[in-house]
């Protein structure tokens, strides 16, 4: 599994559930939400924690929900936390 | 500075735009007004300005669209049928209120037509020509001193009040040489500040401006509408203007603009040789038309007869001044043909004592 | 902005660097484009590079009547929307009153290429110094998909219900190539924004073009952007991203079809 050096921030409620990014997620990390946003769109989510900040999510979608942040040297000696709340039940998650 | 010079109306009407400070013109050639193209395509370059022979007369005036958008003085000059292809932007920049001015050098028509002069596009000037609720304010000069003088204050109209100003001429007012003399105008002195709406890049301290017509909300719809109904008011209350011959002991008035005007005067030389007390009123706006003027000469002469190179098209706005008061005939050539002094004569002679209403 | 509070959340996101977010030109409000409509992509596209170029004091955009004529509600710039077809013309009289400012226009395909089609050629062939980002999604989007001149042969809209049939409605107009032999045109692209790949490419024509047009350089920059319009094809994003890879990339071929000469 590709190390994660990277992650994303979504404004959910301005998603409109087009999927393209999860499409374009090299890593396969995103999937849509079973749940509605505001407007009535399943949302994505990133529900692997394996991004690696490559910013092809964001680069294709339209809405420009989308933010994307990476590691830098600085904070890479922080230990790594991962939470997770309310993912699909058939998604895995591992935290290294 | 201020001497005579012999011009053809069409090239005085284009030296004056210059003077006025123009700095875009957008244009497509078409007889009778070519020679007005010609004149800004030789000088306005040399004297800081920008020229274009377009496409067509719908890609000239939405230069001139876009070009007004910034603030800057721009026109265009067309004759009929280029008038016509450009009345759908024309509602456009009546609706984003731009400051613009239009020319239309009339000839005869429908259809291609002819190239002599006319007045057969008073309807579509006047009334709108385009899609929606707009008005253009129209000049309708009579000779090539007010083609010239009528161009400054056209430039000065559209800045005060954000609207498009048309010169309504014809082809005989646009070829005809007369003196003139261009009066001290410096456009410095009448530059109004356009900042607050015009589209010249978005300065870090303001919101973006943004020109547009659209709007689909109809009650927006509405109140841009109400907005542009309001100023129409203003002008029709402020600009009416209209030049009256010999009217104070007159009992019957002869009512025509632009070229028939001058035929007219001479109608009234000739009746009143021969003892009718006729006077002529002369609309040098078109809209807004002198209306209460009108209304109060009905009050007073016996009978109107409006003469147009058309087939009776301002006799409407006549009627509804006059309000069923008089009669109020009507005498019109068309197809390029100049009404004569004597045939308006024999005209005022058959109505002068006919009392009841008139329609032809 | 209200950040997902399930999935993956990264309890340290402070102490990260972010490498990609919404352009600052670009205003905070909902598009209201179809869900994975191309516009969006290229409208935030052309704010990034005015943002990046730091232009946006002397940018003015014009957009015509199309789906996106509301372009002015999401570019933080000066503004102007034109009648149908008539963009370049209005950008041409924007451009001649104030030179030194950077003037693009932002049209459909059945703005520049029927309705509009002699302001497209001679506003190229004058060379006017603006850049024009034309969006080709072979229909016509606002009216509710009817047939647009880049349709392509059998494709299905409302007016061509069994097809675009050639004898009966011409051939798919590639005025992109007509274009480029004109002298005024100066930089001439296809291009496209349906993966993060091809939103890069777009991104950098984009950048080259504004750059030109700054430099003052020899004429008109064009790039289409050769996009989808889920909507009026009657597929998901997904497909309508499929759809392109394998039917209109073969027929507008992707890449430069002119390119400014080398100094
Ligand atoms: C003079 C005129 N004719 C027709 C229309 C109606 N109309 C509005 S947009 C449009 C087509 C838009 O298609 P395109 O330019 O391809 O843009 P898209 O909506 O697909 O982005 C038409 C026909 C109009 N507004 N004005
Ligand atoms: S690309 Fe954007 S709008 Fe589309 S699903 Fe992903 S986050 Fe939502
Ligand atoms: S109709 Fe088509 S082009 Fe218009 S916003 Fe929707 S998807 Fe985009």
């Amino acid at each position: 599994m590709a190390k994660t050096r990277g992650h994303i921030s979504i404004d959910i409620d301005e998603c409109k559930g087009c999927e393209l990014c999860t499409v374009e997620c090299p890593q396969d990390g995103m999937a849509m939400s079973t749940e509605l946003n505001r407007k009535g769109y399943h949302y994505a989510l990133l529900v692997e924690d394996v991004c690696t900040g490559c910013t092809n999510c964001a680069l294709v979608c339209p809405e420009a929900v989308i933010t994307v942040y990476r590691e830098n040297k600085a904070n890479k000696t922080k230990e790594k936390v991962a939470v997770i709340t309310d993912v699909r039940d058939n998604i895995t998650v591992t935290v290294s | 500075m201020n001497t005579k010079v012999l011009m053809k109306g069409n090239e005085a009407l284009a030296e004056a735009a210059i003077r006025a400070g123009l700095k875009g013109y957008f244009g497509y050639p078409i007889t009778p007004q070519s020679e007005l193209l010609e004149y800004i395509s030789r000088e306005l370059p040399k004297r800081g300005g920008s020229f274009i022979q377009a496409e067509s007369e719908i890609a000239a005036i939405n230069m001139v669209y876009g070009g007004a958008g910034t603030g800057e003085r721009v026109m265009t000059s067309t004759s009929s049928p280029g008038y016509s292809l450009m009345q759908e932007c024309i509602s456009y920049i009546a609706c984003a209120e731009l400051p613009c001015l239009l020319v239309n050098v009339v000839r005869g028509g429908p259809g291609l037509g002819t190239i002599q002069p006319s007045q057969g596009d008073y309807f579509q000037a006047v009334k709108g020509g385009g899609h929606g609720d707009y008005r253009v304010i129209v000049l309708a000069p009579n000779s090539v001193q007010e083609m010239a003088d009528f161009t400054y204050l056209g430039m000065d109209l559209a800045d005060q009040y954000r609207n498009p100003v048309l010169i309504l001429a014809d082809g005989a007012l646009g070829q005809m040489m007369e003196p003139v003399i261009f009066p001290d105008y410096n456009p410095e002195d009448h530059k109004v500040d356009h900042s607050a709406w015009a589209t010249r890049g978005k300065p870090n301290d303001r919101d973006h401006n943004v020109i547009t017509t659209l709007h689909l909300v109809s009650e927006k719809m509405e109140e841009v509408n109400l907005t542009l109904q309001e100023k129409y008011r203003t002008i029709v209350q402020n600009e009416v203007r209209y030049e009256t011959i010999e009217v104070d002991d007159a009992d019957f008035i002869i009512v025509a603009f632009g070229l028939t005007s001058r035929v007219a005067h001479k109608s009234v030389e000739l009746a009143r040789a021969e003892g009718l007390k006729v006077g002529l009123l002369r609309p040098q706006t078109l809209f807004p038309f002198p209306t209460n003027i009108l209304s109060e000469l009905a009050d007073r002469v016996r009978g109107m007869l409006v003469v147009e190179m058309n087939a009776g098209q301002m006799v409407e706005d006549v009627r509804l001044a006059v309000n069923g008061k008089i009669p109020v005939s009507f005498h019109g050539r068309m197809g390029g043909i100049i009404p004569q002094p004597e045939e308006i004569l024999d005209r005022i002679k058959l109505v002068y004592n006919v009392n009841e209403m008139e329609t032809a | 902005m209200s950040a997902a509070s399930e999935g993956i959340q990264c309890a340290y996101i402070e102490d990260l660097d972010e490498v990609w977010a919404r352009p600052s030109t670009l205003i905070e409000t909902t598009m209201h484009y179809c869900p994975g409509c191309g516009h969006s992509v290229v409208h935030r596209l052309i704010m990034e590079v005015i943002r990046e170029l730091n232009i946006q004091e002397i940018a003015i955009g014009v957009a015509p009547v199309g789906c996106a004529v509301f372009a002015y509600h999401y570019m933080d710039i000066d503004m102007q929307e034109a009648a149908h077809g008539r963009a370049t013309a209005v950008a041409t009289g924007i451009k001649r009153m104030l030179p030194d400012r950077m003037v693009f226009t932002y049209q459909g395909d059945g703005d520049l290429a029927a309705i509009g089609t002699a302001e497209t050629i001679h506003t190229i062939n004058r060379g006017e110094n603006i850049v024009m980002v034309f969006i080709n999604n072979g229909i016509y989007g606002m009216t509710g998909g009817q047939m647009a001149p880049t349709t392509l042969e059998g494709s299905i809209t409302s007016t061509t219900p069994s097809g675009r049939d050639l004898a009966m409605h011409g051939h798919p107009l590639k005025i992109t190539e007509m274009i480029a032999m004109l002298p005024g045109a100066y930089y001439v692209t296809r291009q496209a924004v349906n993966t993060a790949k091809a939103v890069r490419k777009t991104k950098r024509a984009l950048m080259n073009a504004f750059k030109y047009q700054m430099e003052g350089k020899g004429g008109t920059s064009f790039i289409e952007v050769v996009s989808n319009c889920p909507s009026g094809w009657k597929m998901t994003p997904i497909e309508s991203n499929q759809w392109l890879e394998n039917h209109i990339f073969k027929n507008f071929e992707l890449g430069d079809i002119k390119t400014p000469p080398k100094e």
